[in-house]
C-alpha cells in the first residue's frame, strides 16, 4: 500500500531566461491523490507537463515504479508517457476521430492491439464514464463535460499507473463541472493513483490525501488538507482558499 | 448559321477530340506532380528551417506574384537563351507544375499551422512516437483541411491548360484557334471550345465535391 | 495568330514604338551590358503598357463591383428564378477559360458587326469573369453576416430593399475586401493573356520588343516584375482601405470565407 510509484526530484524549468520551476520534489504512493493548487502561473501546469516530459525539464529526474526516466532514450519516454495518463484542460481530443477512436488509437498504435480488440476495450471505457451511447459522435459533436470524459476514457484505457490531470474542469461551464468531478471521485475512490492541479477546494478538501501548495515555481507547503486547512492554522494554502472563497461569495 | 451540323461533326469535333487528349495529358501530370510538390514545399514552409523556410517563401511569393503567361513565355522563349531547350508540351507542363506547386503550398502549409499544439501533445502524452503523432494525427486533419483549396487549385489548373496554346502546344485552345482561324468561325468553335472546359471544370468540382463529402467530419471543412 | 491584331484604340501614352538599337550581344559577346541597354530603351514603352493594363483592370474590377453586387444580393434573396440564373452565369464564367472567352467575344462582336476593338474586348471579358468572382465573394460575405441583422431592421419598420441597402451591404462590404484584394491580383495575372488579341499592355509591349531584339529572357523578367511591383502596390493600398473602413469588431482575418465557395 505504501510503494512509491512515481518520484518526482529536483525538477527545475527556465523559459526565457525566467524561473517558472525551482527544484520541485515530491513522492506518489500507489492509491494516492495528490492535489496541485496555487495561484495561476505559479507552474502548476508546467510541472505536470514536465513530469511526462511535454515540457522538457532543465535539470531533475523522474522515477516510475524504481525506475529512472531516460529521456534522451526516445523508445523509453514513449513507453513511459504510455504508462503516464494526462487529462489536459482543454481536452485536446483528436479532432478527426470519433469518441470511440479517440480512444482506440492510442491502444492500436502504441500498445499494438487489433482493431476489433481495442473498439471493445474503447467501448468499455467510454461506458465507464457513461459516453457508450455517444461513442460514434465527433469532438465537434460533445459538449465540453463530454470532451473531458472521453480524454478521461482515452487515458484510463491505456492502463496507467499515474495520471496527471491538468485543471480538468476549469474549461468547462458551471453546471458541466460536476459529470467530471464524478468520475474522477470514482477513480480515486477506486485507488487510482493521481495528481490533480485545480481549483476545486471542496473537492480538494474532501478526496486528497495531500496537497501540495506552489507559488512562482515552488512547491512551498505540503501536508494532508485537515493539516493545511485548519481552522485557526496560519498557512499559506488557507489564506489562498479563503481568498478563493471569498472571490466565489 | 449556328445549326450547321456539318461543320461540328466534321471539322470542329475532331480537331478538339485530338485537343483534349493533349489538354488531358497535360492536366493529370501537373496535376499529380504538382500537388506533390505542393506537399514538400508546404512541409518546408512549415517546419523547415530558416533557410528553407525563406527560400519556399521566397519561391511562393515570386511564382504567385508573377503571371503564369510570363512564366510559361520566360520557359519557353527565355531559357533558350542559356541553354536550356524545351518543346512546347514539356515547357507547358513544366511551368504548370512549378506554378501548381507554389499554389498548393500555400495550402498544405495553411493546414499544417492550423493543427493545434494540443493535438499534438495529446499524441505524445499517449505515448506515440514523432513519426506515428504525423502518420495518425497530423496528416488526417491537414489533408481534410487543404482539400478544398487544393481542389479549387486543380480546378484553375484545367482553365488556365489553355495558356499551353500560347507557346503553341496545341491543346484544346489551339486546336480550336486552328480551325477558327481557317474558317473564321469564332463564334462557333469557341462556343464548343467552352463547353469542353465546361465540361471538364463541371466534372472536376462534382468529383472534389464527392471526395469533400466523402471525408467530411464534424468540426472540419469549410466553415 | 496575329491575323486580327489591330491597334489599341485607348493605348494612351507612346503611340508610336521607339526605336531599338540592333543587338550587338552574339558579336561582341558583352551579354548582361546589351540586355541592360535594351531594357533600358525599352522601359519606357513597356511602362506604357502598365498604364494600359491597369485601366483594363480597373474597369474590370469597377464593372464586376457594379454587376456583382446585385447578382450577389439576387442569389442571396432572390426568388429560385433568379438565383437560378445567377448560378448559369457564374457557372459559366467561372467554368471557362479566360481564353477562350477573349476568342468567343471577339467571334460574337464580329459577327454582331461590332469594330472589335481588343481593348474593350479584354475589359468585356475580365469585367464578365470579375462580375462572377465577385458576386461569389459578396454572397460569402452577405451570407455569413448573422441573421439578426436583417431581423432587426425588419423589426425596425425597414423595407427589405431599404434593410438590405443600408444595413447588409456596408457590413458585407467591409467582410468583402480581403476576397477582393485576392481579386484583384488574379485579375492582373489574368490580363496578361490579353496580348492575344493585340490589347497593348505590359505583356504584348514586352513580347514584341523582345521579338524585335531576341532579349527574351531580359524583357519578361522586366515584365514579370511590373506584375510583381502592381501587385504588391495595390494590396498595400487595399490593406490601408480595409484599416480605414474598419469598424471594430469586424474582423476581416477570415474574411476569406465567400472566395472558396464553389457555385
Amino acid at each position: 500500500m505504501t510503494e512509491d510509484v512515481l518520484q518526482v526530484s529536483h525538477i527545475s524549468k527556465q523559459l526565457g531566461g525566467k524561473p517558472i520551476l525551482q527544484d520541485c520534489s515530491f513522492t506518489v504512493k500507489r492509491g494516492e491523490l495528490k492535489v496541485l493548487i496555487g495561484p495561476s502561473g505559479a507552474g502548476k501546469s508546467t510541472l505536470l507537463q514536465c513530469i511526462n516530459c511535454l515540457i522538457p525539464p532543465d535539470s531533475g529526474d523522474i522515477w516510475l515504479e524504481g525506475t529512472k526516466l531516460d529521456r534522451a532514450n526516445k523508445a523509453h519516454l514513449c513507453a513511459f508517457r504510455a504508462q503516464v495518463g494526462m487529462i489536459f484542460q482543454d481536452f485536446n481530443l483528436f479532432d478527426h476521430l470519433t469518441a470511440e477512436e479517440n480512444v482506440a488509437i492510442a491502444l492500436r498504435k502504441v500498445r499494438g492491439m487489433s482493431r476489433k480488440d481495442a473498439a471493445d476495450r474503447a467501448l468499455e471505457e467510454l461506458g465507464r464514464v457513461g459516453l457508450a451511447r455517444r461513442s460514434q459522435l465527433y469532438p465537434a459533436q460533445l459538449s465540453g463535460g463530454q470532451k473531458q470524459r472521453v480524454a478521461m476514457a482515452r487515458a484510463l484505457a491505456m492502463d496507467p499507473k499515474v495520471i496527471l490531470l491538468d485543471e480538468p474542469t476549469s474549461a468547462l461551464d458551471p453546471e458541466l463541472v460536476g459529470e467530471v468531478l464524478a468520475v474522477i471521485r470514482d477513480l480515486a475512490q477506486n485507488g487510482m493513483t493521481m495528481i490533480m492541479a485545480t481549483h476545486q477546494m471542496d473537492f480538494a478538501r474532501a478526496l486528497a490525501h495531500e496537497i501540495l501548495f506552489m507559488e512562482r515555481g515552488k512547491i512551498i507547503e505540503q501536508g494532508a488538507p485537515d493539516v493545511l486547512l485548519a481552522e485557526g492554522c496560519n498557512t499559506r494554502t488557507r489564506d489562498f482558499c479563503c481568498r478563493l472563497l471569498e472571490m466565489g461569495a | 448559321m449556328l445549326l450547321d451540323i456539318d461543320f461540328f461533326t466534321q471539322d470542329v469535333l475532331p480537331a478538339l477530340n485530338q485537343g483534349l487528349l493533349v489538354t488531358l495529358a497535360l492536366i493529370i501530370p501537373a496535376g499529380v506532380i504538382g500537388f506533390i510538390g505542393g506537399i514538400v514545399l508546404g512541409c518546408a514552409r512549415a517546419f523547415g528551417g530558416p533557410v528553407l523556410r525563406g527560400f519556399g517563401n521566397a519561391y511562393t511569393t515570386t511564382l504567385r506574384g508573377v503571371p503564369l503567361a510570363v512564366q510559361l513565355m520566360m520557359i519557353y522563349y527565355a531559357l533558350p537563351k542559356i541553354g536550356i531547350y524545351f518543346d512546347a508540351y514539356g515547357a507547358a507542363l513544366l511551368s504548370f507544375i512549378l506554378c501548381s506547386a507554389a499554389y498548393h503550398s500555400e495550402y498544405v502549409r495553411g493546414a499544417l499551422l492550423s493543427i493545434r499544439q494540443g493535438q499534438i501533445r495529446a499524441a505524445q502524452a499517449l505515448g506515440m512516437t514523432t513519426f506515428q503523432t504525423i502518420l495518425w494525427i497530423v496528416v488526417p486533419q491537414a489533408a481534410r483541411r487543404a482539400l478544398p483549396g487544393c481542389g479549387n487549385e486543380i480546378v484553375y489548373l484545367i482553365k488556365y491548360s489553355s495558356l499551353a496554346y500560347l507557346v503553341t502546344c496545341m491543346e484544346l485552345m489551339g486546336e480550336g484557334k486552328v480551325v477558327a482561324s481557317d474558317t473564321f468561325r469564332f463564334t462557333e468553335v469557341f462556343m464548343a471550345v467552352g463547353a469542353y472546359y465546361l465540361v471538364l471544370v463541371t466534372l472536376a468540382t462534382w468529383l472534389l465535391h464527392w471526395l469533400e463529402r466523402r471525408t467530411y467530419i464534424p468540426g472540419f471543412g469549410a466553415r | 495568330m496575329r491575323c486580327m491584331r489591330r491597334r489599341g484604340g485607348r493605348t494612351g501614352s507612346p503611340a508610336a514604338s521607339p526605336h531599338f538599337p540592333a543587338n550587338p550581344r552574339k558579336k561582341n559577346g558583352i551579354f548582361m551590358a546589351s540586355s541592360l541597354q535594351v531594357v533600358m530603351d525599352a522601359l519606357p514603352f513597356i511602362l506604357g503598357g502598365t498604364v494600359v493594363t491597369v485601366c483594363a483592370v480597373a474597369i474590370a474590377l469597377g464593372m464586376g463591383l457594379v454587376f456583382g453586387v446585385p447578382l450577389a444580393v439576387a442569389q442571396v434573396y432572390g426568388g429560385p428564378l433568379a438565383r437560378r440564373c445567377v448560378g448559369l452565369y457564374v457557372w459559366f464564367f467561372r467554368g471557362v477559360p479566360i481564353l477562350v472567352l477573349l476568342f468567343l467575344f471577339y467571334g460574337l462582336f464580329v459577327s454582331c458587326g461590332l469594330n472589335p476593338n481588343p481593348f474593350l474586348i479584354s475589359c468585356c471579358v475580365m469585367g464578365c469573369t470579375s462580375t462572377a468572382y465577385q458576386s461569389q465573394i459578396f454572397r460569402g460575405a452577405i451570407e455569413s453576416l448573422p441573421q439578426g441583422q436583417l431581423k432587426a431592421a425588419r423589426a425596425l419598420g425597414m423595407h427589405d430593399a431599404g434593410a438590405i441597402r443600408s444595413i447588409i451591404l456596408p457590413q458585407a462590404m467591409r467582410l468583402s475586401i480581403p476576397g477582393w484584394a485576392n481579386e484583384f491580383s488574379i485579375l492582373l495575372k489574368d490580363s496578361a493573356v490579353c496580348y492575344v488579341l493585340g490589347t497593348q499592355e505590359i505583356m504584348s509591349r514586352a513580347n514584341s520588343v523582345a521579338a524585335r531584339t531576341h532579349e527574351h529572357l531580359a524583357m519578361f523578367a522586366v515584365a514579370g516584375v511590373i506584375y510583381f511591383v502592381l501587385t504588391i502596390i495595390v494590396l498595400a493600398l487595399l490593406r490601408r482601405l480595409e484599416n480605414a473602413v474598419q469598424i471594430p469588431g469586424y474582423s476581416t482575418g477570415n474574411g476569406m470565407a465567400g472566395f472558396e465557395c464553389k457555385g
